[in-house]
């Protein structure tokens, strides 16, 4: 069943448009828990400045692959990642490659909010800066502002930037997650069902903010939500049990898909 | 023969009025008392020792008692606990000191960088170095520690200031091996277990999920600890050193074996001193006078107020630098 599936989605891979440019990039990338594969060899590409969406029934492996793009299963005990993930044509899954560094390129949004309650929401901000002993404090009030305007929080926060990380709402604390991992600067940003417990408001004004950054970043998004992913993803990967059934331009994806299975999916048969 | 009942007559049928009564307030009842005796216990401790030491605080005050700095059982009869509140803050405070940082690191180590196994091995360890009767360890202290800081550490820094530094003897005092300098190492030894296993436990509480966001953000294994999970975990870390500290204030067999027990100040730092539980287990067999019974009841009181203030603080701490809610976790 398996070959079955990979082959299917080989296929597709043709029919979808020419790689102008690819930021990043798996090649028969398989992620293991023990002895389950939670991905099985799975070939994506992640086009340069688009947003591509990732989604499937629950525990189809979503996060799994997801966190195998910047290195967060070195720290899981039991996971093994094997296959390539080409990050600008370099394998980050290579020999010499450090785990920080990649992972410093490809920043990530989870699900819940993660901002850390002991430190200002300032400090939250240029965490990942103060990492890589960036002391000036001009230099790291500009980027601040710089990364909480980009995660559209600026307005609301300017007046408090002491207060603690925790000490604002929900939606709040997920576009200060979504700012100190902008902070860095990442060539790649993997979200995670970024908006999956906010309110309609906020997801609304994340989903913006995504439209925003595109022009900068690669996003890879995880979403539940079929409205969600047609309205903001420029391609959509489709996950079934651990592989990749279609790959596609969102456009055809959600009104022509070349799986039986996709439609199901879609159209809220089955998941 | 009639059906047996379905589930759903069964769950609505109504129970017997008097049982659920009965059994709600007995366990209510049960539950209160047992509250209230060790409420009472503690009170009616505090008050006995007061009632004892009456004569003691009375003679020479509440305050005068405290501070004042004779304590003659002998020839005057006079009673002051202040050499001994200082030997009791000294060591204490230096077996902190000396112990924090120390069992932090075996926290951490346990928690973060040693593999299960291992740190299964070293968590045992902790417990089973906690379980020591400090009897043992005063033995220990007496035979093995103490001779061997002498020879090696005392000694040899007492000659070479005899010869070089004469001004410095009587800061350092006598190189005997009994006094306050091994009592506080071996205080500290005493409770790097309970800082190392308290800190464990809050470090081990810190959610993945600011682990994550930490390497996330291309931390080093050192640096997520640094930024993620020692400052999420503090509350518990400093709350569990001053849980520690308030050991070592009432800790009295090993210090009373170790420390030469001297009764009057000033204490040095090789020579022999005395803490407040240690005069009370040295003299209490002794002691016929009553004002003399009664100023060690005393002390047993004044120890009694610090220690309930220090586990107060300890609390109030903890309360306090608690990473707020769950909201933020
Ligand atoms: N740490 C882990 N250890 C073992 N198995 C895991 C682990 N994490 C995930 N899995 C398994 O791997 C498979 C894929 O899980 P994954 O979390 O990637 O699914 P998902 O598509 O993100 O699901 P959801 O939509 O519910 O978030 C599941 O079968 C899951 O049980
Ligand atoms: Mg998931």
């Amino acid at each position: 069943m398996h070959n079955q599936e990979s082959t299917a989605a080989g296929r597709h891979a043709e029919t979808a448009p020419a790689a102008t440019d690819i930021r990043m990039e798996t090649r028969k990338l398989s992620v293991f828990y023990g002895d389950t594969a939670g991905v099985n060899d799975v070939s994506l590409s992640m086009y340069n400045k688009k947003i591509t969406a990732l989604i499937g029934p629950s525990g189809c492996g979503k996060t799994t692959f997801l966190r195998s793009l910047n290195r967060m299963h070195d720290l899981t005990r039991g996971a093994r990642v094997t296959g390539q993930a080409l990050l600008d044509g370099s394998d980050i899954y290579a020999p010499k490659v450090d785990p920080v560094t990649v992972r410093r390129r490809v920043g990530m949004v989870f699900q819940k909010p993660t901002p850390f309650p002991t430190m200002s929401i300032y400090d939250n901000v240029v965490a990942g800066l103060k990492l890589v002993g960036i002391r000036n404090r001009a230099v790291l009030d500009e980027v601040a502002e710089k990364a909480l305007r980009g995660a559209a929080l600026w307005d609301e926060v300017k007046d408090r930037l002491k207060a603690p990380g925790g000490g604002i709402s929900g939606g709040q604390q997920q576009r200060l997650s979504i700012a100190r991992a902008l902070a860095v600067e990442p060539e790649v940003l993997l979200m995670d069902e970024p908006t999956s417990s906010l309110d309609p408001q906020s997801t609304i004004r994340i989903e913006e903010l995504m439209s925003e950054l595109k022009k900068q970043v690669t996003i890879v998004i995880v979403t539940h939500n079929m409205q969600q992913a047609s309205r903001i993803s420029d391609y959509t990967a489709f996950f079934y049990v651990g592989d990749l059934v279609e790959f596609n331009p969102t456009a055809k994806m959600f009104t022509n898909p070349n799986q039986k299975r996709t439609e199901e999916y879609i159209t809220g048969r089955f998941g | 023969m009639a059906a047996a009942p379905s589930t759903y007559e069964l769950v609505r049928r109504t129970p017997p009025l008097l049982y659920r009564w009965l059994g709600d307030r007995i366990f209510a009842v049960l539950v209160t008392l047992f509250g209230l005796t060790v409420m009472g216990l503690a009170i009616s401790l505090a008050v006995v020792l007061f009632w004892e030491g009456s004569e003691a605080i009375k003679t020479f005050g509440f305050w005068g008692f405290l501070i004042g700095t004779t304590w003659d059982p002998a020839l005057t009869l006079t009673f002051g606990t202040f050499p001994f509140l200082i030997g009791t803050v000294v060591t204490s405070v230096a077996a902190l000191a000396l112990s924090f940082f120390p069992a932090l690191a075996v926290a951490i180590f346990s928690a973060e960088y040693a593999p299960r196994w291992l740190s299964h091995i070293i968590d045992a360890l902790v417990d089973l170095i906690a379980a020591v009767p400090s009897v043992v360890v005063g033995i220990w202290g007496i035979f093995v520690l103490a001779p061997w800081l002498r020879d090696h550490f005392y000694l040899p820094l007492y000659m070479w200031a005899a010869e070089s530094r004469p001004e410095l003897l009587p800061i350092i005092g006598s190189p005997m091996g009994y006094g306050m300098t091994t009592a506080v190492i071996v205080l500290a030894l005493m409770i790097v277990p309970f800082t190392a296993a308290l800190s464990r436990d809050a470090i081990r509480l810190v959610p993945k999920a600011q682990r994550e966001a930490c390497w996330a953000l291309g931390a080093t294994r050192w640096e997520v600890i640094r930024m993620a999970v020692l400052p999420y975990a503090r509350s518990g870390i400093v709350a569990g050193a001053i849980l520690s500290f308030g050991r070592a204030i009432g800790e009295t067999m090993a210090v009373a074996m170790l420390i030469g027990n001297k009764n009057t100040l000033p204490f040095d730092l090789f020579g022999p001193a005395a803490t407040m539980p240690s005069v009370i287990i040295n003299e209490f067999r002794e002691a016929v006078e009553n004002l003399h019974l009664s100023s060690l009841m005393a002390i047993g009181f004044y120890l009694f107020l610090i220690s309930l203030i220090v586990n107060l603080l300890a609390a109030y701490i903890q309360r306090k630098m608690m990473v707020a809610g769950g909201r933020s976790a």
